[in-house]
């Protein structure tokens, strides 16, 4: 298949590995990764924000970039659900609402993308280690996407995975609230970096490199050793 | 009043000019047509079909709601016969050293009382509450057992008021086979069967000892109702 | 920034450094959450049963005109007396009225949120009337002059030890720390007074439309006495509680028992249609039943969130909610605390007053999942998020948001701009934990990524030249 690669601002920036990661993977599997770069963002911090009227052409131009794909996707489930929910909605009703659907109906989360569209779960990865699993909010509720990422974990070689307790429990991320709440944003955080110190585990994975970036940042101050991967670090490992 | 009754129905109807979408469809708002096409949703089939399963027969049923009272710390007593249950109740008043008890007039209670021979106060044409107050036991009838939930379904009609069977600090219920129902949806049916439009004012669903959590989550019995449930099943 | 949110702020701030405080509350509803899970696996189909709830709701609010009506001729032909109260004062007023013309000196009120929407208790108490809360948690906060802290469970932020200390102090009894004693504690001194009491006032949790009658769930029976032993009794009611048709509670009560209590079906379920009948042992000679809009019929008006006017104030979105969980229920300074009380109170008592609730969310979705009538609540904070900024954007955020939309929308700029990032945060490097550190609020709790020395971009674009150069 020809796939078009979502990259979001921040993965770009700071979490090129993940996205690189993706690439190698789909390559593995035969597929044709194409990159448009004019892609910036979906429009999610306005649209988040209320600011819809600043959000539009920001998802706008994010929908032309992936008009002509024939299917995308992206490694982050936030950034999946704002194509895939969000956009059709924060069009509706105007001209640009049929290529919102459009763009929508062809957008997949990674994971998704391999298990339930290529009926892919082993990529032949192997990866000696202990993880557990943190579903991203979006992936997990507005994509209701839970078992796609589990069934390719299971297939990598050397990897044990320990389910948290607390695996579909918000980390605190949330995008601006994490800035504009610090002090409830950290608490959530402090929740999961208990749960996931509790497996014992030696990395955190996860669908979501936003949701990482709030993990590994409480990890870190609470000067735990335990790493966070996105999903497809774990797979591109041969 | 009737102006406060023209005020709020009159902004309802504004307000319901434009439609709503339908649940778990987010698609556009629309002019509302006044008489929607859908059937009218929930009905008994349906409701049914969701809900908790139930046993097939008399005996299954019987069997789920043993196992339900177990859960719900409700006794539950099956007799063979009306002499039976006046033993089972003999022996409760006697273990309980009841002194007095309360109840209402009605065929299957009478008999039951009268066995008991303790003082009793009767709740049917009125009574003095200090005195339904110090009493150790209230008798009720009632208009059906539901198995899917080990309830007790009463009326004000069929068991002697509203308080009778919530004062006391033991609420001793009997019921006959014929009353033991599957589900929620049949004590509904049942209730439309009995009373028709002429529904007592009162109706109620007792699941159970009264109890609370409001301290730490914590379950205690006998919050401000009856710390104690008992349920007589006469089968004959 | 308003008060209301700035005491939000405050009182957020003290209860996520309450680290107690967050585990009482978090245990509690682990708990919960064990007993809903078990109680849900029992349904033959939960997901189904949601969306028929759902539907029936849609129904009942969609055609909330005739339904209502048609509850009111019911009940007005079954002997009750119905007032229409379109705001908070016309409730409590009218209530007032009923309570003078009974000379009633002394009341006994089982649970009623709506009855605290309208701070109906501090009303009468002024009005120089005994008020006593007869529901266990609801008298704790009562005698703590404190609001309940959540609508399902009001006590559930204290201990056995401070529920104790309070009963000492107020009631005059003995020290304990066995819940069974301090429960029979509560019952001791409520039993005198539901005899004493000239009036009960209860809440509804349903209203059916076929038969007139309202449905009370309760699981102490404080309710049933409440509403058996007073001589008039008065119920108020939302005018969003009704429901189509009584067979329809054989699906609500045990989803609220379920959602709500993690039980299949709560101790008492109970029906009441009019005052005492003829043919009846007891029962009060009146009762009244307040229909309450009170900015209801505003929230109606808006179809796209419409179907919060579903909601059976259950209470799952709180027990599920991460916010909840850590700010707890007082903070929210609402009557609805959690996610419905965010989506719902903006429309109730204004938008820019309580938009900070909208935006105190991460929008996990946690609520939307567990809601059993499917109320879409994290997508309506979004809504309130959007209509705020419709109405009134603060001037910086604003500015703000055009800006990025400027640049995100020039594909070049955004890239120069990225790599110009590398360099800014090692300036900001300078400041870090200091006041003049752009990103304090993240990084005083949470370390901040640094950019990666060659962003996607680059790599891309180097590995396409050496795939070309290879042959």
């Amino acid at each position: 298949m020809r796939v078009s690669l979502m990259v979001p601002c921040f993965v770009n920036q700071f979490y090129p590995r993940a996205a690189m990661a993706m690439v190698e993977v789909l390559e593995r599997l035969g597929h044709t990764v194409e990159f448009p770069e004019e892609f910036t963002c979906c429009g999610q911090p306005p649209f988040n924000s209320g600011f819809w009227d600043e959000a539009r052409p920001v998802a706008c131009q994010a929908l032309q970039n992936f008009s002509d794909a024939e299917v995308v996707v992206g490694g982050s489930g936030s950034c999946v659900s704002m194509m895939r929910v969000f956009s059709p909605e924060l069009f509706r009703g105007r001209k640009e609402e049929q290529l919102a659907r459009e763009v929508a109906a062809k957008t997949f989360e990674f994971s998704e993308f391999l298990v339930d569209k290529c009926g892919v779960t082993d990529v032949g990865a192997s990866f000696p280690a202990t993880v557990t699993f943190h579903d991203g909010c979006h992936g997990l509720r507005e994509l209701g996407i839970k078992r796609p990422a589990r069934e390719l974990l299971k297939n990598v070689r050397g990897l044990t995975l320990i389910e948290m307790t607390e695996a579909e429990t918000c980390c605190g991320f949330g995008g601006t609230f994490a800035v504009k709440f610090p002090m409830i944003s950290t608490s959530m955080g402090e929740v999961k970096s208990a749960s996931i110190c509790a497996t014992g585990a030696d990395y955190v994975v996860s669908n979501d490199s936003s949701c990482l970036m709030q993990i590994q940042g409480i990890l870190d101050k609470q000067g735990k050793p335990i790493k966070s991967l996105h999903l497809a670090e774990v797979l591109a490992k041969q | 009043m009737s102006t406060g009754r023209e005020a709020i129905l009159g902004r309802i109807r504004e307000a319901l000019k434009l439609s709503a979408p339908m649940p778990g469809d987010h698609g556009p708002i629309a002019e509302s047509d006044s008489d929607h096409a859908h059937p009218a949703p929930g009905a008994p089939a349906e409701i049914r079909a969701w809900l908790p399963p139930v046993g097939a027969n008399y005996e299954e049923n019987a069997a789920i709601f043993a196992r339900n009272s177990e859960d719900l710390k409700t006794a539950f007593l099956r007799c063979p016969t009306r002499a039976a249950a006046h033993e089972a109740l003999q022996k409760l008043a006697a273990e309980e050293k009841w002194a007095r008890v309360a109840f209402h007039q009605s065929p299957l209670i009478d008999d039951a009382v009268a066995a008991l021979g303790l003082p009793a106060l009767e709740t049917k044409f009125g009574y003095d509450v200090h005195t339904l107050e110090r009493c150790d036991a209230g008798i009720t009838a009632c208009d059906a057992l539901i198995a899917q939930t080990g309830t007790i379904l009463l009326t004000a009609t069929s068991a002697g008021g509203r308080t009778l069977s919530v004062l006391p600090p033991h609420h001793v219920v009997l019921a006959t086979g014929d009353q033991l129902l599957p589900d929620l949806s049949s004590a509904y049916e049942i209730l439309a069967r009995k009373y028709g439009s002429a529904l007592p004012s009162f109706v109620t669903l007792i699941t159970g000892p009264s109890r609370t959590g409001d301290i730490e989550r914590i379950l205690v019995l006998g919050a401000h109702g009856p710390k104690q449930l008992t349920v007589v099943l006469v089968e004959e | 920034m308003n008060s209301t949110a700035s005491s939000f702020l405050d009182n957020a701030k003290r209860v996520t450094a309450d680290l107690r405080h967050r585990s009482l509350i978090q245990n509690a509803l682990k708990g919960y959450l064990v007993k809903r899970d078990e109680k849900k696996a029992q349904f033959k189909d939960w997901q189904h049963a949601r969306q028929t709830a759902a539907e029936i709701k849609w129904d009942a609010i969609n055609h909330l005109d005739r339904y209502l009506a048609e509850f009111a001729d019911k009940a007005e032909a079954n002997g009750a007396k119905v007032f229409w109260a379109s705001s908070a004062d016309e409730a409590r007023n009218y209530i007032l009225d009923v309570a003078k013309q009974h000379s009633v000196k002394s009341i006994v009120k089982s649970k009623t949120m709506t009855g605290e929407e309208i701070h109906l208790g501090q009303a009468l108490e002024k009005a120089g009337i005994r008020v006593v809360e007869s529901d266990l948690g609801e008298l704790i906060v009562q005698l703590r002059e404190e609001p309940p802290y959540h609508i399902v469970f009001p006590s559930m932020h204290l201990t056995r030890h401070e529920i104790s200390d309070l009963f000492q102090k107020k009631l005059g009894s003995e020290p304990t720390d066995q819940p069974e004693e301090l429960t029979m504690i509560a019952r001791r001194a409520i039993r005198g007074e539901y005899i004493k009491a000239d009036m009960g006032i209860s809440g509804a949790n349903f209203a059916v439309a076929e038969t007139g009658m309202i449905s009370i769930t309760e699981n102490e029976g404080n309710a049933r006495l409440s509403t058996a032993l007073p001589r008039v009794h008065v119920a108020i009611v939302g005018i969003e509680k009704i429901i189509p048709r009584m067979e329809h509670l054989a699906l609500f009560l045990p989803m609220l028992a379920t959602a709500g209590a993690g039980q299949a079906l709560t101790c008492y379920n109970s029906l009441i249609g009019g005052p005492r009948k003829a043919d009846e042992a007891d029962g009060p000679g009146e009762f009244h039943i307040v229909l309450l809009d009170n900015g209801r019929t505003q929230l109606l008006a808006d179809p796209e969130q419409r179907d919060a006017l579903h909601c059976i104030r259950c209470g799952a979105c709180l027990n599920v909610c991460p916010i909840f969980k850590n700010v707890g229920g007082h903070t929210y300074g609402t009557t609805y605390q959690g996610p419905i009380g965010s989506v719902i109170t903006p429309h109730l008592r204004g938008l820019q007053q309580w938009k900070h609730l909208s935006q105190a969310s991460s929008l996990c979705g946690a609520c939307s999942e567990a809601c059993p009538v499917k109320i879409n609540l994290h997508h309506h904070l979004l809504h309130n998020r959007r209509n705020a900024v419709g109405e009134h954007a603060p001037f910086f955020e604003k500015i703000a948001m055009k800006i990025f939309a400027q640049v995100a929308t020039k594909p070049k700029l955004f890239e120069i701009l990225s790599g110009w990032a590398r360099f800014g945060e090692k300036l900001i490097g300078l400041v870090r934990g200091t006041r003049l550190d752009p990103l304090g609020a993240w990084t005083r709790t949470r370390s901040f990524p640094n950019s990666a020395p060659k962003n996607f971009k680059e790599m891309w674009r180097e590995r396409g030249t050496k795939v070309e150069a290879k042959p």
